[in-house]
C-alpha cells in the first residue's frame, strides 16, 4: 500500500491537466476543424489563433492592461499591509481586536453586492475606466488577505530580535527594512503570491470598472464571443495564454511556498 | 502572540490599511444602504419606502430557492474539496525533486481567470466536441450539461472541486511539513497505526492551516459567480443559478436598485454569521 501511494498525487495533476489539454488542443484547431467533427489532437495543425493574437492590437492590449493593474495592486497591497501587519503582531492598541475583525469581514464581501457602487463611486471620482481604478478596488479583498498572512509570519519572528535593534540604536525605519523585512522574504512572497492571485483571476469587478482602455483580457474573450459569433480556437488561444502569467509566478515562487507554508501559520 | 506591548502610536502604522479599506468599503456600503431603503424611477428621484424591500425579499420564493441552492452547493463542494484535499496532501512526497513538480501543477488551476475556468469546462464537458461528455456519454450514460439539470449541477461541482481543491491541498501540506521528524520517529518507537499518526499528530498540527483553507473556501464559494455564468449562465431554468447570480441579474440585468440592495445586504450578513459561526467552532478546542 505505501508503494501505491504516489499514485494518489500523480491521478490528481492528471486530472487537473486534462482540461487544460483539451483547452490547448482547441487552440492549435481552426474554427472549422473544432466544429466539424471530435479528435483528440489537432489534425490540421495551426498557429493562426495565436498569430491573431499577437498582431491584433485588441488582444494583446488586453494582456498588458490585466498585467498593469494586477502588479500595480500587488504593490499597493503588500505595502501598505507590510506596517500594518507589523502593527498587529507587535502592539496592542485601542481598537486593534475589532479593527482585524473589520479587516478581515470585507475579504467576506461579495463582489457581486459592490460591482454597482463600485462604478458609481469610480466615475464621480474620474477614475472610471483607469488601471489605478482596478487596481484600488482590489484592494477591498487583498489588502485583508495580505495583512492576515504577513501577520501570521511575523508574529513567528521573536521579539527578542526588535528589541536588540532598538537597543543597538536603529530607528524603527531602518531596522524595519534592513533587519525585519529580510527575516520574513518568505511570507512577502507567499502574500505577493496571494495578491497576484487574486488580484489576476477575479473578472467580476475588473469588468465593471472599465470600458476601453484598461479593459482586460478577460473582459476582451468574453466580449468577443458574445460579439462575433463563437471563434472557439481564438477563445481557447486566449485562455491559454491567460495561463501563462500565472505558471511564471508559481514557477518563480515555488520555493518560497513551500518553505513559507512551512515556516509560517498561514 | 506573546505579550504585545500598548502602544497607540501603532495607529499610524494601520493608517494606511484603513484608508484604502474604508474608501473601497464605506462608501459603497452606504450607497448599498441608501437604495435598499428607497426606490427610483431614474434620473436621481428617489422616494422613501422603509422596510418594504426587506420584507418583500424575505418573503420571495425566488430568493429562498437561490439561497437553498448555494446552501448545497457551498456544503457539497466542502465536503469534497477538505478531505479530498487532506488526503492527497498526504499522499504527497515531503522532500525530493517532486515536491516541486507537484506543487507547481496542483497551483495552476488557482491562477487562472475564473471566466476562462468556466469557458474551459464549457469546451471540455460539451457532448458533441468535448472531450469530457464525449467520455461520459460513451459510456452510456445520457449528459448534457446545457439541458439536463442534474448533469449541469454535477459538472458544476466537478468544475470547483478541479479548481480550488489544490487550495486546500497546499495549506494542509503546509501544515504537515511544519512536523518535525522527530514526532514520527516517537510514534514509531511507540507503533503506532497511521491511523493513530493521523488523528493524533497530523490532524491537530493541520488544525489551523485547516480552518484558514475551510473558511476561505467557504467565503468563495459562497459568493461564487464568474466561474458556473460563464459555464451554464445560471441554467438551465434555474438550476445553478446561485446568490450571486440572481443578485447581478436583479441589479445590472433588470436595474432595480432597492431590492437589489436589500438582497446585497442580507446576502452579506448571511456570510457574515455563517464565517463567524465557523470561525467560533472551529476555534474553540484551541484554547488561546
Amino acid at each position: 500500500m505505501r508503494r501505491l501511494k504516489w499514485l494518489v498525487p500523480t491521478l490528481y495533476v492528471v486530472f487537473l491537466m486534462l482540461p487544460i489539454y483539451w483547452l490547448l488542443n482547441m487552440s492549435f484547431k481552426t474554427t472549422n476543424e473544432i466544429l466539424g467533427g471530435f479528435s483528440l489532437w489537432p489534425t490540421e495543425f495551426t498557429l493562426d489563433n495565436y498569430r491573431k493574437i499577437f498582431t491584433d492590437s485588441t488582444w494583446y492590449t488586453g494582456y498588458l492592461n490585466s498585467l498593469t493593474y494586477v502588479v500595480i495592486n500587488t504593490v499597493i497591497s503588500v505595502t501598505a499591509a507590510l506596517p500594518a501587519a507589523y502593527a498587529f503582531s507587535r502592539y496592542r492598541f485601542l481598537g486593534d481586536k475589532h479593527l482585524f475583525f473589520w479587516l478581515l469581514t470585507n475579504r467576506m464581501a461579495p463582489p457581486a453586492v459592490f460591482a454597482l457602487p463600485f462604478f458609481q463611486l469610480y466615475s464621480a471620482i474620474g477614475l472610471f475606466d483607469t488601471h489605478i481604478a482596478v487596481a484600488l478596488a482590489h484592494c477591498l479583498f487583498n489588502i485583508p488577505l495580505a495583512v492576515w498572512i504577513l501577520e501570521g509570519f511575523m508574529s513567528s519572528v521573536p521579539k527578542e530580535l526588535d528589541e536588540t535593534a532598538y537597543v543597538d540604536g536603529y530607528s524603527f525605519p531602518k531596522f524595519f527594512v534592513k533587519i525585519f523585512l529580510p527575516t520574513i522574504t518568505a511570507g512577502v512572497g507567499v502574500a505577493a503570491f496571494f495578491c497576484f492571485m487574486f488580484s489576476w483571476v477575479e473578472l467580476l469587478l475588473a469588468k465593471t470598472l472599465t470600458s476601453v482602455d484598461a479593459k482586460p483580457i478577460a473582459a476582451t474573450m468574453t466580449r468577443t464571443a458574445s460579439t462575433s459569433g463563437y471563434e472557439l480556437g481564438l477563445l481557447a488561444a486566449a485562455g491559454t495564454l491567460t495561463i501563462v502569467p500565472g505558471a511564471f509566478v508559481i514557477y518563480f515562487v515555488r520555493n518560497y511556498i513551500a518553505k513559507g507554508f512551512a515556516l509560517g501559520r498561514v | 502572540m506573546t505579550a504585545r506591548t500598548t502602544n497607540q502610536k501603532a495607529w499610524w502604522l494601520v493608517a494606511p490599511v484603513v484608508v484604502l479599506v474604508a474608501f473601497n468599503a464605506l462608501v459603497p456600503m452606504m450607497t448599498v444602504v441608501n437604495y435598499s431603503f428607497q426606490e427610483t424611477f431614474g434620473d436621481n428621484v428617489f422616494f422613501w419606502e422603509g422596510f418594504k424591500w426587506y420584507e418583500e425579499l424575505l418573503r420571495s420564493e425566488r430568493f429562498h430557492d437561490a439561497l437553498v441552492r448555494q446552501l448545497a452547493f457551498t456544503a457539497t463542494i466542502l465536503a469534497i474539496e477538505v478531505p479530498l484535499g487532506v488526503a492527497i496532501a498526504l499522499a504527497m512526497p515531503r522532500r525530493g525533486p517532486w515536491v516541486s513538480v507537484c506543487l507547481v501543477l496542483m497551483a495552476l488551476p488557482l491562477l487562472i481567470p475564473w471566466n476562462v475556468v468556466g469557458a474551459m469546462w464549457n469546451i471540455f464537458a460539451l457532448p458533441d466536441i468535448g472531450l469530457l461528455g464525449r467520455l461520459i456519454n460513451g459510456l452510456g450514460v445520457d449528459y448534457n450539461f446545457t439541458q439536463d439539470p442534474t448533469s449541469a449541477w454535477v459538472t458544476t461541482v466537478v468544475m470547483d472541486v478541479w479548481h480550488w481543491t489544490s487550495l486546500v491541498v497546499l495549506l494542509a501540506y503546509a501544515g504537515l511539513c511544519s512536523i518535525p521528524d522527530a514526532y514520527y520517529q516517537a510514534a514509531k518507537i511507540d507503533g503506532a497505526s497511521a491511523w493513530s499518526v493521523f488523528r493524533h499528530i497530523q490532524l491537530p498540527k493541520m488544525k489551523r492551516v485547516l480552518t484558514i483553507a475551510i473558511l476561505l473556501r467557504f467565503m468563495d464559494s459562497f459568493m461564487i459567480y464568474t466561474e458556473p455564468f460563464v459555464l451554464t449562465g445560471g441554467g438551465p431554468g434555474n438550476t445553478t443559478t446561485f446568490l450571486s447570480i440572481d443578485l447581478v441579474k436583479v441589479a445590472l440585468g433588470q436595474f432595480d436598485l432597492g431590492p437589489a440592495a436589500a438582497m446585497s445586504l442580507v446576502y452579506f450578513m448571511i456570510v457574515l454569521l455563517l464565517s463567524w459561526v465557523f470561525y467560533t467552532v472551529m476555534m474553540r478546542n484551541e484554547g488561546t
